[in-house]
């Protein structure tokens, strides 16, 4: 056998793929936050009047506000006056077709393996590519507008249909709901819009793939995406960036919405530049991701990979107002070297005969710390409400960390809530029956690594579940022993 | 948010600090003033701190209480039910008010090597035996409350069992509060018990008030087991339903120890207990079991923590809730292990009842893991009686109300059966039957 410090030593020592700095002029605001910077932001969108406000309001808000500390991660304190707050590709008039894209930026999804081109031969999926902060192609938008989908950016949807995003924007996550939602509410920057009208079944996937570039730019994404009276949608999201040396920060909101009937199925791949072995750069990812069932029967289901960032800070909820509703929330997370994360999930049971399901997965190798935290909230009036929650970790070395903090709150006695979770690292007797039966032992460690995330790869759409293996694979590459 | 009866608190002792036991011994006046100067930069807890997010002691710290005094003279045993009813057959220190009252107590016939005596004594006249243990087991942090005991730290129990000894009954500590003064009244328990190698012993703590009143009592326990010492520890709580009840209690476990807590809550308007398990070298196992029972308007909390320092430790803690009324339960479990504790067993288990409409459960298992060869798992529920178990027994012809009442026993018998020692077992289970058989808790039900 490999002696397992060994096998660790390489895989620390594997390069980051993606990364690499695509040099294009970016319209790039100086670092610093004040009101001024805000109303450049909503001023170089050309946004209606109530959306500057609305920006302006959250970010005095934001000013009262104080970082949290409560989550289990450590970091340097972040100047959040050395960032710049906007940096858009030039060629602003918005493309029409593939030729009138930088052809840099082209090469750029070609090395991160995006087949923009293939993707509209081959896979239907239409794709919504931000880059940096801007969207750069939107394609197959005519198909869905057919059947009525609106998939757009978030500063499209401003001009187009101010109404819908005046309506639903900052419902689901308010503009002070946190600290940093606060900030990425009077600093967004761009992101991706989506209405399925009702009875609508979404024709395919939807999918942006977001990546930070440019330096110093913290990236501020704010998606929104509203499902009507029994319509489906599946939304994938993706993402990878540049190596660098300083941390990044990104602050995105996604706000998703289901209505009576609807269904939302939000899928993501997170790998993100996760710092080099020391520590050093990684992207910082403070994330709020949320989601309201706001009729009968509606679901929502979130379903993530998070192999990426320095540090990621995330909690997917679901808010089940709705009576019958569901809400799902998959995931796995991988830490190594010396990433953190602290991402879980909340489900809040408000409507009658609510459900909802948690199953986290979470891998940790070199250094890493993993920590699960997830709150199940069932408040007076939901009765019936049923919760079931599985966090499983899995422990690969012995210098990392993995902590699960479930909070149950319970406040009506017909709910039924459990929580189960285990801890533990591969059984030797797993190994040897693999090993006893010819394989090697990184095909053995690979199988059953990928075995214990089974439950959440099975939830990804079909693109996603195989690029998401092949990513655990790599990040793990030779890790145990 | 509280500093004007903080202040309060500070100067009351600063009027009274060098009258307290010990007060002319310097190393203990140095403990004093630091768990004075610790309270001075904590104050109390707020909602805000993450410990005490789901209690709130606003109605606590919102009013001074007034340490109580050495007043035990005017009781006498006839008002003492609980000692009338005694079953047990045990080494009996009974404290009113946080004093200790010889005439109340019997210390008869301990063997040679045990010491059982008032910690005012053993501050009085042999403070230097304690100076290295007293305070060692708390954690450096203290929150405000166990930070005021520690600065008014004035009477309790101090046991230590000698190498090798075996005691054959129980050590029993009887808190009685008589809540009956004028000015609300806080006493302040501290107690401190070393079981020495090989040692084995049984340690049962009770509190319980004359009068239904409004009172605190804001107690501190220590217990240091030394190599393969076994010390079975109860703690019986049964305040009075308008009383507060905030208790730390401090486990050190050394090599191949074990030591089983059994925590009982039943009283209190808001009960708070932090329960803090180290195990500091390689073999030592832990079982933490608790149950608690909350009705009418208390809120009981429990927090557990339970430290994995050194390989080959094992842990085992089980905790149960009944919750009928209006009443809520905090259950916040935490089991850390440490880098290099490899081969950890750390199991835990929350399940909780929830019997009416307007009760409620905040139950938060956590845990951190830092070393890879271990196996920890805790599970947590929350539910309600099983609707075909009731079922079976109404087919049976037992009545609803009777098929709940047994079922709920059941439920909380779990807890009790897991205790050793079959007098206290005994007792628990008639003082169960009172309460939840009888009934009482049917009101408000679903």
């Amino acid at each position: 056998m490999g002696s397992p410090a060994n096998d660790i030593d390489r895989l620390v020592k594997r390069e980051y793929k993606e990364g690499f700095v695509t040099e294009i002029d970016s319209d790039t605001l100086p670092p610093g936050l004040d009101e001024g910077v805000v109303r450049a932001i909503s001023e170089k969108k050309r946004e209606p009047e109530f959306m500057l406000q609305w920006r302006l309001d959250a970010f005095r808000h934001w000013l009262t506000l104080t970082e949290p500390q409560w989550a289990h991660v450590h970091h340097e304190p972040i100047d959040y006056q050395a960032i710049s707050y906007y940096s858009a590709p030039k060629n602003e008039d918005g493309p029409k077709s593939l030729d009138e894209v930088d052809p840099k930026l082209l090469e750029t999804y070609e090395k991160l393996g995006i087949p923009l081109e293939e993707q509209k031969m081959l896979a239907g999926v239409a794709v919504d590519a931000v880059f940096d902060s801007v969207s750069v192609k939107t394609t197959f938008s005519e198909k869905l507008a057919e059947v009525g989908v609106i998939f757009c950016s978030i500063s499209e949807a401003l001009q187009e249909h101010p109404g819908l995003v005046k309506r639903y924007l900052g419902s689901v996550v308010p503009a002070g709901d946190n600290f940093y939602a606060a900030l990425n509410s009077a600093v967004f920057s761009d992101g991706s819009f989506v209405y399925i009208p009702k009875g609508v079944r979404c024709p395919m996937e939807l999918s942006t793939y977001f990546r930070i570039n440019a330096m110093n730019t913290g990236q501020f994404e704010r998606t929104l995406i509203i499902a009507d009276e029994g319509s489906y949608v599946s939304y994938l999201e993706g993402c990878t960036a540049p190596m660098r040396d300083e941390n990044q920060l990104h602050a995105a909101v996604v706000e998703l919405i289901a209505m009576e009937g609807a269904q939302i199925k939000y899928s993501t791949v997170q790998n993100w530049y996760p710092g080099d072995e020391h520590g050093r750069g990684g992207i910082y990812n403070f994330v709020t991701k949320r989601g309201a069932c706001r009729g009968r029967n509606a679901k929502i289901s979130w379903t993530q990979v998070e192999t990426g960032s320095a540090i990621t800070w995330k909690y997917p909820s679901v808010l089940l107002e709705g009576d019958d509703s569901v809400g799902e929330f998959y995931s796995v997370a991988l830490t190594n070297n010396r990433q953190q994360a602290d991402t879980g999930t909340k489900m809040v049971h408000i409507g009658k005969n609510t459900t909802s399901t948690i199953i986290s997965k979470g891998i940790s190798a070199g250094r890493g710390q993993n920590a699960y935290r997830g709150l199940v909230k069932v408040l007076n009036k939901a009765d019936n409400a049923r919760n079931y929650s599985q966090c499983d970790s899995l422990l690969l070395g012995d210098r990392c960390g993995a902590h699960t903090f479930p909070y149950m709150e319970v406040k009506n006695p017909t709910a039924q809530v459990e929580h189960e979770a285990t801890t533990s690292k591969i059984s030797d007797d797993q190994l040897f029956y693999c090993r006893q039966r010819g394989l090697s032992e990184e095909d053995a460690v690979s199988m059953i690594v990928n075995g214990f995330c089974k439950q959440v790869f099975k939830e990804l759409p079909m693109e996603f579940a195989v690029e998401a293996q092949k990513l655990l694979d790599v990040s793990l590459e030779g890790a145990v022993g | 948010m509280f500093e004007a009866v903080q202040q309060d608190y500070v100067d009351v002792y600063k009027g009274v600090a060098s009258g307290l036991p010990g007060g002319s011994v310097p190393w203990v006046r140095r403990v004093r003033d630091s768990g004075l100067s610790r309270f001075r930069e904590v104050g109390f807890p707020t909602p805000r701190d993450e410990d005490w997010k789901y209690t709130n002691v606003r109605p606590i710290a919102k009013q001074p209480f007034a340490p109580a005094l050495d007043s035990h003279n005017g009781i006498d045993a006839t008002r003492l039910e609980i000692l009338e009813n005694n079953v047990l057959d045990s080494y009996r220190c009974v404290f009113v008010n946080g004093h200790f009252a010889p005439g109340l107590s019997d210390l008869d016939q301990l063997p040679s090597g045990v010491v059982v005596m008032s910690l005012k004594d053993a501050l009085n006249y042999r403070a230097e035996e304690l100076e290295t243990e007293l305070g060692r087991c708390a954690p450096s942090q203290l929150h405000g409350f166990a930070a005021l005991n520690t600065a008014f730290l004035t009477d309790g129990a101090y046991i230590r069992i000698g190498r090798d000894c075996t005691l054959q009954r129980p050590i029993e500590l009887i808190y009685v509060s008589t809540g009956d003064s004028e000015q609300p009244q806080v006493s302040y328990p501290r107690n401190l018990a070393i079981a020495e190698t090989g040692s084995r012993a049984v340690i049962l703590e009770r509190y319980v008030s004359l009068e239904q009143s409004r009172y605190l009592t804001n107690a501190i326990t220590e217990l240091v087991a030394r190599m393969s010492a076994k010390v079975d520890y109860y703690k019986l709580q049964e305040e009075s339903a308008k009383a507060f009840h905030v208790c730390g209690l401090f486990l050190h476990q050394d090599r191949d120890s074990t030591v089983t807590t059994n925590n009982i809550a039943m009283g209190g308007a808001i009960a708070r207990t932090d329960l803090h398990v180290s195990l500091n070298d390689v073999g030592a196992h832990s079982t933490l079991n608790g149950l608690y029972i909350g009705m009418g308007k208390q809120h009981i909390d429990n927090h557990t923590q339970v430290d994995h320092r050194v390989a080959r430790c094992t842990s085992d803690e089980f905790y149960k809730g009944v919750l009928a009324g209006r009443s809520r339960a905090v259950f916040h479990g935490r089991i850390v292990v440490h880098q290099d504790a490899q081969h950890t067993d750390a199991q835990q288990r929350n399940n909780n009842l929830l019997l009416s409409r307007d009760a409620e459960v905040d139950t938060k298992p956590q845990l951190e893991i830092y070393a890879d060869d271990v196996k920890c798992s805790h599970g947590a529920t929350v539910g309600q009686l099983d609707p075909d178990s009731i079922f079976y027994l109404r087919s049976r012809g037992i009545d609803e109300t009777s098929a709940r009442s047994l079922l709920t026993y059941a439920f909380a018998n779990d807890v009790i059966n897991r205790f050793a020692i079959a007098s206290i077992r005994h007792e628990l289970e008639h003082h169960l039957t009172q309460t939840l058989l009888h009934g009482k808790h049917i009101e408000g039900t679903v």
